[in-house]
């Protein structure tokens, strides 16, 4: 049976991981290839590193990052920030990342989309969407899920679901960093409603959460950061508790 | 021992290239038919669509040699799936090696999304690739067609309805998934092939 994922994600700025770590003896927790080892041996399923500064120059620290990672871990990972063009996505692929995510430059240029579902696939093409609630509407934002946008969520991931994305990475901003568990309504929406698994994000608190994420949310996989670099939440633990809710789990790590 | 990737116009050789790498071999990758030929074994991979794989395969006479080495050789997912006789990926012809037909996955269940990404259980494995590999064994799997279960069968995985995770026949082997991605049993597999 298919399983559901855990995805944990790790932000990088120049190289290295931001935000304190403390769920495992690492000699240095800001080492991005030993934070993925380390979570590879806890059994995530997938990973993904965000590149939060997003500027050219760490397109090149980015490449380099995802050859190191392509040699060490055994699970498939995704990068993202900053991409903006198939040239980009050609040398992140050719270093052995799986998948590379987009925001910000596919509401700006939405045929970016198409370009890299055609030149490389739709199953590396991840669109990363954020979205916040408005007077009762999802709406989508940019830059960080600083600038907000015109464009409805449900629209716009059918939009990048017809431009051919593989999936969607769908961080709820009025979730993210609360604590107090996943969006589940628009989670549930988008999954209801494509073709595409759908990557929920943004609010984990609980191994409870994640169990909504799957149950209520529709959600194919779920992505969290802090619970698990602070170690409130060892995914060990949280997949253990999550199949014995009845939610297929790959437990042979 | 000399391992050899076929080297064509298809994505993700890297990752393949790594997973053997952390079992301790260096392959070479080569589209030469003399060095195909020579190696000890051959790892035919692939991520891409098939039409323009197989009129790449044509063009430099790949699709005449690989049916015809008699060393192991082991497909991964296109790979695979371009071992068998037809593809209905853009109704392409394969090199039938494996007498299979691959077709799209098709459901009207919303439950189940397609392209197959993610891991899934591999079942009912039988021979030398899956020895040491206990059920439940989870492996990654993406892509958007299937081959059907058959004689070559030797390991299943249900999506929609079972579908051939991995292909046997004489020297040839090949798995839908990507053992290069999928942790420690795709590590496995992978060394028994090397063992082969």
């Amino acid at each position: 049976m298919l399983t559901k994922r855990i995805i944990p994600c790790l932000d990088i700025k120049d190289g290295r991981t931001v935000k304190g770590v403390n769920f495992v003896n690492l000699r240095d927790a800001g080492d991005p290839v030993a934070l993925a080892a380390a979570y590879t041996q806890q059994g995530a399923d997938e990973l993904v590193f965000l590149d939060i500064t997003a500027t050219v120059e760490a397109r090149d620290t980015l490449a380099s990052l995802a050859r190191e990672v392509a040699r060490e871990i055994n699970i498939p990972f995704t990068i993202g920030g900053g991409i903006r063009s198939v040239g980009d996505v050609s040398r992140l692929l050719a270093a052995g990342a799986d998948k590379i995510s987009i925001n910000s430059a596919a509401v700006k240029r939405p045929e970016l989309v198409n370009e890299l579902a055609l030149e490389f696939g739709s199953q590396c093409v991840v669109v990363a969407i954020d979205t916040n609630l408005i007077e009762g509407e999802w709406y989508v934002f940019t830059h960080g899920g600083r600038k907000p946008t015109p464009l409805k969520t449900v629209e716009w991931a059918r939009e990048v679901c017809d431009r051919g994305a593989g999936e969607i990475l769908l961080t709820s901003m009025t979730s993210d960093g609360t604590q107090a568990g996943f969006s589940l309504d628009i989670t549930a929406r988008l999954s209801g409603m494509l073709p595409i698994p759908i990557i929920a994000s943004g609010g984990a608190g609980s191994m409870q959460h994640f169990a909504e994420a799957f149950l209520e949310g529709k959600a194919d996989a779920a992505l969290a950061a802090s619970v698990f670099h602070f170690g409130s939440i060892p995914i060990p633990r949280l997949k253990a508790y999550l199949q014995a809710q009845g939610i297929p789990m790959r437990m042979d790590f | 021992m000399k391992l050899v990737i076929i080297k064509y116009n298809a994505g993700n050789i890297q990752s393949v290239l790594y997973a053997l790498e952390r079992l301790n071999v260096v392959p070479l990758v080569s589209d030469e038919p003399e060095e195909i030929r020579s190696a000890d074994k051959v790892i035919f991979p692939g991520v891409g669509e098939a039409s323009t794989t197989m009129r790449y395969l044509r063009n430099t006479g790949l699709h005449s040699l690989i049916p015809t080495l008699r060393q192991p050789v082991l497909g991964i997912c296109l790979g695979m799936q371009l071992m068998c006789s037809y593809s209905e990926e853009n109704d392409t012809h394969c090199l039938n090696i494996f007498d299979e037909r691959v077709r799209r996955f098709k459901t009207e269940d919303p439950a189940f999304k397609i392209p197959h990404i993610g891991w899934n259980t591999l079942e009912e494995l039988s021979g030398p690739l899956f020895q040491g590999i206990e059920e439940p064994a989870y492996a990654y799997f993406v892509h958007s067609y299937y081959v059907e279960l058959g004689p070559h069968t030797i390991a299943r995985t249900p999506y929609i309805q079972p579908f051939s995770a991995a292909l046997h026949k004489g020297n040839f082997y090949a798995t839908q998934f990507h053992p290069e991605k999928s942790g420690k049993a795709g590590a496995t597999l992978l060394q028994n092939f090397l063992n082969l």
